[in-house]
């Protein structure tokens, strides 16, 4: 009975969410809100993807930049052959991401702790390469695009990509807390508690891995396929630019990887620090807030966010109290 | 286009140049291969050391080598921080200290790539010594001289810590630490201590890869991405902890990168030692030289 409550409670936000993201683009005539707010939602989409193989998992995927970028040059790469619309864009980089996700899942089976995670980003490297020597998409120079017209009902293009990235950033939610509450998330959390343990009990850890991966890299690409949209413009070397990758570890941690809400808290908050910081001071120094704001939290307070405001996740998370 | 004379100039440097790989990757074979701590900043560091090189050559006018033996101490000091935060952060509470763990050395990397970024600027820099810029022929192709230097450095220092770690008292100590922990404990030792002065001499070895590193090539903030691939995939591939291992793995490193470079260019140079480490932590993630 709680637990339906609980559901109707979070199906009301989201759709109020929604309509709020949808009569904004609608009254608002300044496009600078959206062209902040976009980055914030897409890095809400990335953090949230992120934990599901990090937070409930375990493992440390340093690859973010890899799918980002996959869902970048799929985007880019149908566009410039078939003209397809944004909604095919997206799907194609979902499921080319989702592919890859298995391919990173099969290849790193029996890989654990900073084998995983070394491996990830030998493969973001690997995969950048083959960008920068691929001609029809640009290779290391990167590529123009030219934005179709927009459809309604709105009246430009980033607010639009502004709804797009709501709507993704939504499905990120929505799967993360369902994996979460389902038997896939329990698996999850007792194979990153004991691997050994969660196998000897009859949790099939291999394949939940597998699926975990599948899920995680399909949200990221999906995540970053209208980013070449949004800039018009699109390079290897900033489609798969790690801080992709250090900022979804970052705001996931931060925002604290026991529940769904963690990394959307921790994407909010230095998302929405960083746009102030990048437009006040200068980029460097948004990462270098960024890091130390990692170091601080992964020191300082292990559980993140919701840590410190609930003690009750402290339980609940860290296996030992 | 193809020649055997190609070929084996290129395997002539990539000889010397794993042997410079095996500089800037004997740390990492300590602090993550004997000692088990996830340590993805040890390029970060390592281009520190680089920019500390730099700084003193460009303002005292020290060669290269010797402002890379000056810094050492100071990366020794820094070594043994290093690992007390990392320990009492991490390994003494012990849970859940994987992810942690790797995540405040990726943070740590970041911080540093930064710094130098705000220090610095994001501009190439690169020192000045007699050795630089000459080089040798031998009929067809030319050896820098710069490469022979960092080759004859870097083989010293890989057989001086090889050495260290078999003969001395202490580089025994460090090995046992990492064999058995708590055999160490039982005998009245404390394996902290060991693994913190291990720490330190494996941080202390980058301030002369560093300068190694400046002098092979110039550098830039960003460098160590790079170099997380090629000191991992020496690294893992030696065998974690070994250190002739080390040699044999790096110089394979260096010959497979200096081929494909002569082959297909530069452009694919970048992707070689990543997937070189791919391919071993799927067939053979014991190393060649495994424990």
């Amino acid at each position: 009975m709680n637990k339906h409550r609980h559901s109707i409670a979070f199906w009301a936000g989201v759709a109020i969410f929604l309509v709020a993201v949808l009569s904004m683009t609608q009254i608002v005539r300044n496009e600078y809100p959206f062209f902040a707010g976009y980055v914030i939602l897409q890095f809400i989409a990335l953090a949230v993807a992120w934990s599901i193989l990090g937070g409930y998992a375990g493992y440390v995927n340093f690859g973010t930049n890899a799918f980002f970028g996959v869902g970048v040059y799929t985007a880019v790469g149908l566009f410039k052959a078939t003209g397809a619309p944004l909604v095919v864009q997206i799907a194609a980089a979902a499921v080319i991401g989702m592919l890859l996700g298995f391919a990173v899942g099969l290849l790193t089976l029996r890989m654990r702790g900073i084998f995983f995670s070394i491996a990830t980003i030998a493969l973001a490297i690997i995969i950048e390469t083959f960008v920068m020597n691929w001609r029809f998409v640009g290779g290391a120079a990167g590529i123009q695009l030219q934005r179709p017209p927009v459809m309604a009902p709105f009246d430009s293009y980033v607010k639009m990509l502004f709804f797009v990235q709501a709507l993704l950033a939504v499905t990120a939610v929505a799967i993360a807390r369902y994996i979460q509450n389902s038997r896939i998330g329990r698996g999850l959390q007792a194979l990153r508690d004991d691997e050994l343990a969660a196998e000897c009990t009859g949790v099939p850890t291999l394949k939940l891995k597998l699926v975990a991966c599948m899920i995680s890299g399909a949200l990221i690409s999906a995540a970053g396929a209208p980013a070449a949209m949004y800039l018009q413009y699109a390079d290897p070397s900033s489609a798969f630019n790690l801080s992709y990758s250090v900022s979804a570890l970052a705001m996931a941690l931060i925002g604290g990887t026991a529940h769904w809400i963690g990394p959307v808290l921790g994407a909010i908050l230095l998302g929405s620090t960083q746009q102030l910081l990048a437009v006040t001071i200068s980029s460097e120094v948004n990462v270098l807030v960024l890091g130390i704001m990692l170091v601080l939290f992964v020191v300082g307070a292990p559980k993140g966010i919701i840590g410190l405001l609930r003690p009750r996740y402290r339980l609940r998370a860290g296996g030992k109290p | 286009m193809f020649s055997m004379d190609l070929l084996l100039g290129a395997v002539v440097l990539g000889v010397l140049l794993g042997c410079f790989y095996a500089a800037v990757s004997v740390g990492l074979s300590v602090s993550f291969g004997l000692l088990d701590v996830p340590h993805v900043a040890h390029p970060a560091f390592l281009v520190l050391a680089s920019y500390g090189v730099y700084q003193l050559n460009e303002s005292y006018d020290i060669d290269p080598l010797l402002a890379g033996l000056a810094i050492t101490p100071l990366f020794f000091l820094f070594g043994l921080l290093a690992y007390r935060v990392y320990y009492e952060t991490f390994e003494r509470r012990g849970s859940d200290a994987g992810v942690r763990g790797i995540a405040f050395f990726f943070g740590i990397a970041f911080i540093i790539e930064v710094l130098i970024i705000l220090q610095f600027g994001v501009d190439q820099r690169s020192v000045s010594a007699t050795y630089i810029g000459k080089s040798w022929r031998f009929g067809e192709f030319r050896i820098p001289i710069r490469q022979l230097v960092a080759f004859a450095v870097a083989l010293a220092l890989t057989v001086l810590l090889a050495v260290y770690l078999s003969k001395t008292f202490m580089g025994r100590a460090i090995r046992a630490v990492a064999q058995d922990e708590e055999a160490l404990r039982l005998m009245g030792a404390n394996p902290v201590r060991i693994k913190q002065f291990a720490f330190g001499i494996a941080t202390a070895v980058l301030g002369i890869a560093g300068a190694l590193l400046i002098i092979v090539a110039p550098v830039e903030p960003t460098l160590d991405r790079a170099y997380i691939g090629r000191t991992f995939c020496v690294v893992v591939m030696a065998g974690l902890g070994s250190i002739s291992g080390t040699l044999i793995a790096a110089i394979i490193l260096g010959v497979a990168e200096s081929i494909v470079l002569t082959m297909f260019g530069a452009s694919w140079a970048p992707a070689i030692s990543f997937a070189m480490l791919l391919g071993v932590l799927a067939v053979r993630p014991q190393g060649l030289l495994g424990r």
